[in-house]
């Protein structure tokens, strides 16, 4: 079963998030800030991490710099998850390392055509 | 409510300016696309608004029903197979086949909001190789002005951009302009929309290299299908391709056309050579 990390600090997004990943066949790890995502992914790397931009200590694009700067770092598909919807942040986070970018607010066709799109679930023809 | 005379009338009148077939059961469709035009025209109730199309007095209103009853949900990239075959052997196919010097022309019979012809462009503008340098002509044509007027200004919500596009391609082919995003002028300069009937005749719009008549034919009546789709082969080029929505088909409604082998929803000449396309690898 592949996994995913969903990293947010709203409970509200991660039950979300976790419902739909579940439903897509994921098994679903959370965690409310980047520091103990990190700590998450040094014990066990996911195959798929839903990062979240805005956090109170450790935000999403230190997440993405720290994981990307390790060999075992670069193997999760990272999907920046936010609500920083403009160009800079977008070309920011994928200069960074993210794989694909979803605005939030967004639905379980979108999240599922990602995770599509970064190869961790099949097509749907 | 609807009356049932009032819904045979509906029925009639979008058969007659759509080709669009209503049958019994579309009750909550018709009702759901037409409260907010009641409500935009301030028509009482349905009544009245078959008695306006009925009186002819008001052809603004005959346009907005036909519009609203025929807009469809449209995405870029939709059901992707279209486009990697394209990509893989439809495009080689008729290059291979053309001097450098021929002009492409590809028509998107059911244009919508742009979102066809849109990702026709940005597949050409990704990969030039596919065209070997020869100039393309992507018309898309609509029934509907409103939408095409949408498809002009190539402006689309978050929700729009982030069905069918990589970030990648978001990144490199729109721009952020208030709440919306919009397509590169690049890429507006690829197409050009024509408001168009597939009810009247074809013979404007010239002879096409390839033909995308996707998920419209759905909406109309069989000896309908056949007409446009027997009219669609005289605009094809004898070696062009035909290609149609997942649920839609050319077989036993029009004899013009044959399925292209392993392409999915791809129709050649019916005497179009069997080794139109390379053999699939």
């Amino acid at each position: 079963m592949k996994t995913c990390l969903v990293v947010d600090d709203s409970s509200v997004v991660r039950k979300v998030a976790r419902g739909i990943l579940e439903d897509l066949g994921f098994c679903v790890e959370e965690a409310a800030d980047g520091a103990p995502a990190l700590e998450m992914c040094a014990r066990a790397m996911p195959d798929a991490i839903l990062l979240d931009w805005s956090m109170p200590v450790t935000d999403g694009l230190a997440v993405l710099e720290q994981l990307r700067s390790s060999e075992a770092g670069r193997t999760p598909k990272v999907i920046f998850c936010t609500a920083k919807n403009d160009m800079e942040h977008i070309a920011r986070a994928v200069s960074l390392g993210a794989d694909e970018y979803i605005m939030k607010p967004f639905d379980s066709e979108i999240l599922r055509e990602k995770l599509e799109a970064v190869g961790l679930l099949d097509r749907v023809d | 409510m609807i009356r049932p005379a009032d819904y045979d009338f509906f029925a009639r009148f979008l058969k007659e300016r759509s080709g669009l077939i209503l049958t019994d059961d579309k009750h909550y469709l018709l009702e759901s696309r037409l409260i907010p035009l009641l409500n935009r025209f301030a028509i009482p109730d349905f009544a009245r608004l078959a008695e306006i199309l009925k009186s002819n007095e008001a052809p603004i209103i005959a346009e907005a029903v036909v519009e609203a009853m025929t807009t469809n949900e449209s995405l870029f990239f939709r059901d992707k197979v279209p486009f990697e075959d394209m990509a893989r052997s439809l495009l080689p196919a008729l290059c291979a086949a053309r001097l450098k010097t021929h002009t492409l022309r590809i028509w998107c019979a059911a244009a919508s909001t742009g979102q066809e012809p849109y990702s026709i462009a940005m597949m050409l503008a990704e990969k030039p190789e596919l065209t070997g340098g020869r100039r393309v002509q992507i018309i898309g044509t609509d029934i509907s002005s409103e939408v095409l007027e949408r498809a002009r200004a190539g402006r689309y919500n978050q929700f729009e951009v982030q069905r069918g596009l990589s970030v990648q391609q978001l990144l490199k082919y729109f721009v952020k302009s208030g709440d919306w995003w919009e397509v590169v002028p690049q890429l507006k300069a690829m197409i050009e929309y024509r408001k168009f009937n597939l009810l009247d005749p074809f013979g404007g719009l010239g002879t096409f290299d390839l033909i995308m008549c996707r998920n419209v034919l759905i909406y109309f009546d069989v000896p309908t299908k056949a007409d446009i789709l027997a009219r669609m082969s005289r605009q094809l080029a004898p070696d062009g391709f035909l290609q149609l929505g997942g649920a839609e088909t050319a077989i036993g409604i029009c004899d013009a056309f044959r399925p292209l082998p392993d392409h999915r929803g791809t129709y050649v000449h019916t005497r179009a050579p069997a080794t139109i396309v390379a053999a699939r690898r």
